[in-house]
């Protein structure tokens, strides 16, 4: 059984439709990886999963009891909020200092528990919140852009992370990101989205889909806003035939009627 | 020897800094200044409404105040602009409470003790109000810290772990009217707010948890009160300004010292 699903979700907030007929599921031990533009609805996915999105549309279905580890995008903390690391940790629910510790140690973080949390640098803060994720023993991690602000390497580093803790606990991942090629070779699974799931696929299924070209350019320096354009103009007539979804067989599934394909 | 209507002031000013030491800390932590001016300048609506239907006159405040606290927190939750909602709302619950009270010359002649308070002025029944809200403030706070503090921190995160960020602030909300009603006898409905963000202010620099931060706010706060309530008595200055004078002085002193990292 997976263990999150979307069926046909839509979300629409005042008189914008952010998201539309999203199908998605994730399975245990899997990585799938949400991919997109800016815009694109990836943050309001992410919250509609995690239950602060209402949807319109369409239902989010959780495996009973599911232990959700969250990472945010880009959290920023209060500055007249003061917080430790280890204190962070404990929350909602208190930890041994030893477990404490053990997370961080896992996360490259060791012996950072004093520090406040403002005073953290970027990696150093990706880290601890993905300790904090890790403490809940959770069956699935989401991550919403959980590299932003890092470097090349500090990104490579980070997703090597998150394959090693796969690996280790068989927890699922599921990972928004708009930087691609590193993220992609760790993905079991990438879903497309602009509103809606463009295509869906293994990760080099996906990067040869004239959907995800369309969206992100062939190439390096490609200027996204102008395919941007093209690509909304062809999906906005659906129902007008499939100029753009005719591919091989073994090319990736299209949404949004991808849905049920295993 | 102590006299008794100093003995209550002191009481009075020590039973309140507990809910507002703890709830000005959130009021610092979430940016919720504003929200707590437009709730506490509502309370004067509230007191012109008591005396306009004889009503007791904490319960005439407290529907009013948290009437105003719910449609303020519902409009700010929804809009992108709740910065000037806010504003709004804060300013105008001031200026409509003042024009209801110039129809009622009962208060008019008491507005000034409702605006800046009367420490000096709460009676027995006022201190055991006080304490019993307080107390019953402070034990809602305490009982849900954990995910207080977590839905501060961040909304998805504490809905990520089973916590209804929505609840969370209802009961802030909630807990925020409580003590604007039990306040406005002690410091009024124009400083009520200074109670909340001062000592929570001074009290950051001191602090590397929330915790600690909230622990030194209330005593900030309880040295706040007995400070300004011998100030007033012994220069004769008004009781609700000098507590605030003295958070303020506090909080000077907080400056002094750079923040914990």
């Amino acid at each position: 059984m997976s263990l999150l699903s979307a069926a046909g979700l839509g979300v629409r907030q005042g008189d914008h439709q952010i998201l539309s007929e999203v199908n998605l599921t994730v399975d245990p031990g899997e990585i799938v990886t949400i991919i997109g533009p800016n815009g694109a609805g990836k943050s309001t996915l992410v919250r509609a999963l995690i239950g602060l999105e209402r949807p319109s549309a369409g239902r989010i279905e959780r495996a009973p009891d599911l232990r959700i580890g969250y990472v945010p995008q880009r959290m920023k903390v209060e500055a007249g909020l003061p917080m430790t690391v280890r204190r962070f940790l404990s929350l909602p629910h208190r930890v041994s200092d030893a477990e404490a510790e053990a997370a961080l140690a896992r996360t490259g973080v060791q012996g950072m528990g004093g520090r406040q949390l403002s005073r953290l640098s970027g990696g150093q803060f990706q880290r601890v919140l993905l300790a904090r994720a890790l403490l809940a023993r959770p069956q699935i991690l989401i991550l919403d852009e959980p590299t932003q602000g890092l470097d090349q390497s500090g990104m490579a580093a980070f997703y090597r992370l998150i394959e090693e803790l796969r690996h280790e606990t068989g927890v699922a991942v599921l990972l928004v990101s708009h930087d691609l090629n590193v993220v992609m070779r760790a993905s079991d699974r990438v879903l497309c989205l602009n509103g809606h799931i463009c295509c869906e696929g293994a990760p080099g299924d996906v990067s040869a889909a004239p959907e995800y070209r369309a969206l992100f350019g062939g190439g390096e320096g490609e200027v996204l806003a102008l395919y941007r354009h093209h690509h909304d103009h062809a999906h906005d007539h659906d129902a007008h035939g499939d100029h753009h979804h005719n591919h091989p067989s073994q090319g990736p599934h299209h949404g949004p009627h991808h849905g049920d394909a295993a | 020897m102590i006299e008794a209507f100093v003995l209550r002031a002191a009481l009075a000013g020590v039973g309140l800094s507990l809910a507002t030491g703890l709830l000005g800390s959130f009021v610092v932590w979430r940016r919720m200044a504003y929200f707590g001016d437009a709730t506490s300048h509502a309370a004067i609506l509230g007191v012109a409404l008591s005396f306009a239907f004889g009503l007791p006159l904490y319960a005439g405040i407290l529907a009013v105040v948290v009437a105003v606290a719910l449609i303020v927190a519902g409009l700010s939750g929804r809009g992108h602009q709740s910065d000037t909602i806010l504003g709004v709302m804060a300013h105008s619950a001031l200026a409509l409470g003042l024009v209801a009270v110039s129809f009622l010359p009962s208060v008019r002649g008491d507005l000034s003790s409702y605006l800046f308070g009367d420490i000096l002025a709460v009676g027995w029944r006022d201190v055991a109000l006080i304490w019993g809200g307080c107390i019953a403030v402070a034990g809602l706070i305490l009982w849900r810290w954990d995910g207080l503090v977590t839905a501060t921190v961040n909304e998805e995160l504490a809905q990520a772990s089973g916590i209804r960020p929505d609840r969370e602030r209802l009961v802030l909300t909630l807990a925020l009217a409580v003590t604007v009603a039990l306040s406005i006898k002690v410091v009024g409905a124009l400083l009520i707010a200074a109670l909340l963000i001062i000592p929570a202010a001074a009290a950051r620099a001191f602090s590397a948890t929330p915790e600690r931060m909230a622990v030194l706010a209330v005593l900030i706060g309880a040295g706040a009160a007995l400070g300004g309530v011998a100030a007033s008595l012994s220069f004769d200055t008004p009781a609700g300004p000098s507590v605030v004078a003295v958070a303020f002085l506090a909080f000077l002193l907080s400056l002094l010292r750079r923040a914990d990292h």
